[in-house]
């Protein structure tokens, strides 16, 4: 009953100052909702961030349907706020279409490429992450075999298995990596009893650490890593509170910069392509009290070495999506 | 290919055959009785949400699958009320039922635990443990067959045995009892029943009943015994799976175990090896994880035998006046 209180109280508080707002940036939450402990609260904790230090306020829509991805948008292109953050690559088509009949409202979207002059296109380089996970699960794991467990077999995840491929041989060139892919559908990231066979079928093939990017499948994968005594890598926001001593670290991908920034830059949004990498705090691996234990001394060095190296362009990771191959790792 | 490795791949295969049999049965209970049920996977869903919600809350495993097996009873009476009492069209309750058990699940677990749509990690006694049979430690060294009792006959969850034990029940309430007789007398030729002076109604829904807490319990082992908590649609369509299993099976138990294991197996096999290599041809993990669908639709059109649902399959049962 509070949840449905909170609804209505927020529906109506917001009809209710439709007319007051002013430029007033807006932010839409993909249809995981707002607290999904991932995607969409890492950027509502951007937006947050943003309105504690300016004493600012902001608008938020939930989506709970396809069919208001549009109308949320037009509404608040309508209502004059600006600029509207969006999370999710599925804002992309709607997107396109909706941006230029606004052409003084700027627009940014995340984990998405929408070519128009007034829309900033943030994505990040997930390939590095992966490759400074990839490089720690080679140093913690004795057997010489990693796994990676993907969701839905798409470029984007096979981006992720590539890099953290490349990572680990980086630091034993013999280190075996295992991929499995969940699915081909979109079920593929919501079927943790799927990811729960694969992390077994992975362990008795030798495989002692495994990183998940799979979703809520990736809540099996870790499940059944904790449960089996080996670790198990998180992915997006930081997991490592899920099993304490068990999560060897996450590849976070700092949404909340990326909308904090959009945020932040206001009414004189950059647009065009942002890349979130390793170099701008786009990209990183979580470090906590949860996981303090795991990663050594060692570890930590040589990972901020290469953390270093990708900041500054010495080394390049190789990015599955440009050419469709990857030189570590056979899908 | 080692003795291990096949163990391990059969082992997985009695996991992943469990939630299939268990909705499979579910399915056979009702359709033998004339109500077509799609909404196996929305009653899944449920009772996997409300055993691990549960779970949670008071930290039992066991109020936790009363929970879920409520919850899909639930379900079945709703199923029920309008496709029996109400006459309305099977197939649009179950699908309805798929719907609502869809958001339901995600929304009430939002406004319990904010943890967008899951429930928290279940943990001690709030998961079903695998359990050791008695001297699994004792015979492992004897070859080939203490391994095999060890790796596949013990070491699964209590509900696993339970899903194994309901088919020689199951086939044995069918078939072997008035009531069984009965039920599937209500499935083939209502009016018979009618004029023998037994209630058409009353047994339909003792059979929607039983369908409900078979689902029940199939949910709650998703959700406790095979993974420790629930995600949004972690069912993941094991309902039609089942379904698919059901009719594969032409609605008999022993078949329909047959058929789960089946099933299970070439899902078992699919995670284990991505691709087949067999010389000549790759074959691709999609395929397998397309056979068991490729497999019914064979059935279906009539190659291996034919494959007769119960006669009065789908229809609502009106009194003659």
């Amino acid at each position: 009953m509070t949840f449905m209180h909170k609804v209505l109280a927020t529906t109506a508080a917001m009809a209710l100052s439709a007319g007051a707002a002013l430029a007033e940036p807006a932010l839409i939450f993909d249809l995981g909702g707002k607290f999904d402990k991932s995607f969409n609260e890492a950027a509502f904790a951007g937006a947050q961030r943003w309105a504690e230090e300016t004493g600012k306020s902001f608008r938020e829509i939930e989506l709970q349907s396809e069919a208001q991805r549009e109308q949320a948008l037009r509404r608040f292109a309508e209502n004059g706020n600006n600029p509207i953050v969006m999370t999710g690559f599925a804002f992309g088509n709607v997107l396109s279409e909706v941006a230029p009949d606004y052409p003084e409202t700027k627009f940014a979207i995340i984990d998405m490429v929408v070519d128009e002059p007034n829309v900033r296109s943030v994505v990040f380089n997930e390939h590095e992450g992966s490759y400074l996970v990839g490089m720690m699960a080679a140093m913690a794991s004795d057997s010489g075999t990693v796994g990676f467990i993907g969701g839905m077999d798409i470029p984007l995840i096979r981006k992720f298995a590539c890099g953290y491929a490349q990572g680990a041989k980086a630091v034993n060139g013999d280190i075996t990596v295992l991929s499995n892919m969940t699915g081909t559908t979109p079920a593929a990231w919501n079927d943790p009893v799927k990811g729960s066979e694969l992390t077994k079928a992975q362990i008795s093939q030798g495989a002692d650490v495994i990183y998940a990017a799979a979703g809520g499948t990736g809540v099996g994968v870790l499940q059944t890593a904790a449960d089996e005594g080996i670790l198990s890598v998180g992915v997006d926001s930081n997991q490592n509170y899920m099993h304490p001593g068990k999560v060897l670290t996450s590849m976070l991908k700092r949404v909340d910069n990326a909308v904090y920034d959009a945020m932040t830059q206001g009414e004189a949004l950059e647009t065009g392509i942002n890349v979130m990498g390793v170099g701008n705090g786009g990209i990183d691996y979580a470090l906590d009290e949860h996981n303090e234990a795991l990663v050594g001394e060692a570890m930590k060095t040589a990972v901020d070495e290469a953390k270093g190296k990708i900041a500054s362009g010495e080394l390049t990771v190789h990015d599955y999506t440009s050419d469709d191959s990857c030189p570590d790792l056979n899908f | 290919m080692d003795l291990f490795t096949i163990l391990q791949v059969l082992d997985s295969t009695v996991r992943l055959a469990t939630p299939l049999l268990l909705a499979c049965l579910a399915g056979l209970f009702s359709e033998r009785a004339g109500i077509f049920d799609i909404g196996l996977e929305g009653k899944m869903l449920a009772a996997a949400f409300f055993a691990a919600a549960l779970a949670a809350i008071t930290g039992s495993v066991w109020l936790g699958l009363l929970a879920g097996i409520a919850a899909s009873l639930m379900l079945s009476a709703i199923h029920g009320l309008a496709s029996i009492t109400f006459r309305g069209n099977q197939l649009i309750s179950g699908v309805a039922i798929n719907f609502l058990a869809a958001g339901m699940t995600v929304l009430i677990a939002q406004d319990l635990f904010s943890q967008g749509g899951r429930t928290p990690s279940l943990i001690g006694k709030g998961r079903f443990e695998p359990i050791t049979l008695p001297f699994a430690e004792e015979v492992i060294d004897i070859p080939v067959l203490g391994p095999i009792y060890y790796e596949l006959i013990s070491g699964h969850s209590i509900l696993v045995y339970v899903a194994f034990l309901m088919v020689p029940l199951s086939w044995w309430v069918l078939f072997r009892t008035r009531f069984g007789l009965r039920l599937r007398a209500v499935g083939e030729n209502p009016a018979a029943v009618d004029t023998a002076g037994v209630s058409v109604v009353g047994l339909r829904y003792a059979a929607v009943a039983i369908c409900g807490v078979l689902c029940g319990i199939a949910g709650a082992y998703l959700a406790t015994g095979l993974q420790a908590g629930f995600v949004k649609d972690m069912t993941a369509g094991r309902g039609f799976i089942a379904l698919a299993a059901l009719i594969f099976a032409k609605w008999r138990p022993w078949y329909a175990l047959y058929a789960c294991l089946l099933f299970g197996l070439l899902q078992a096999v699919a995670l284990r090896y991505q691709n087949i290599d067999l010389g000549l041809i790759t074959l691709p993990v999609q395929f397998m994880d397309a056979l068991p669908y490729v497999l019914t639709v064979v059935i279906l059109a009539g190659f291996v035998g034919k494959a007769i649902p119960p006669r009065a399959g789908g229809q609502p049962y009106v009194k003659e006046r």
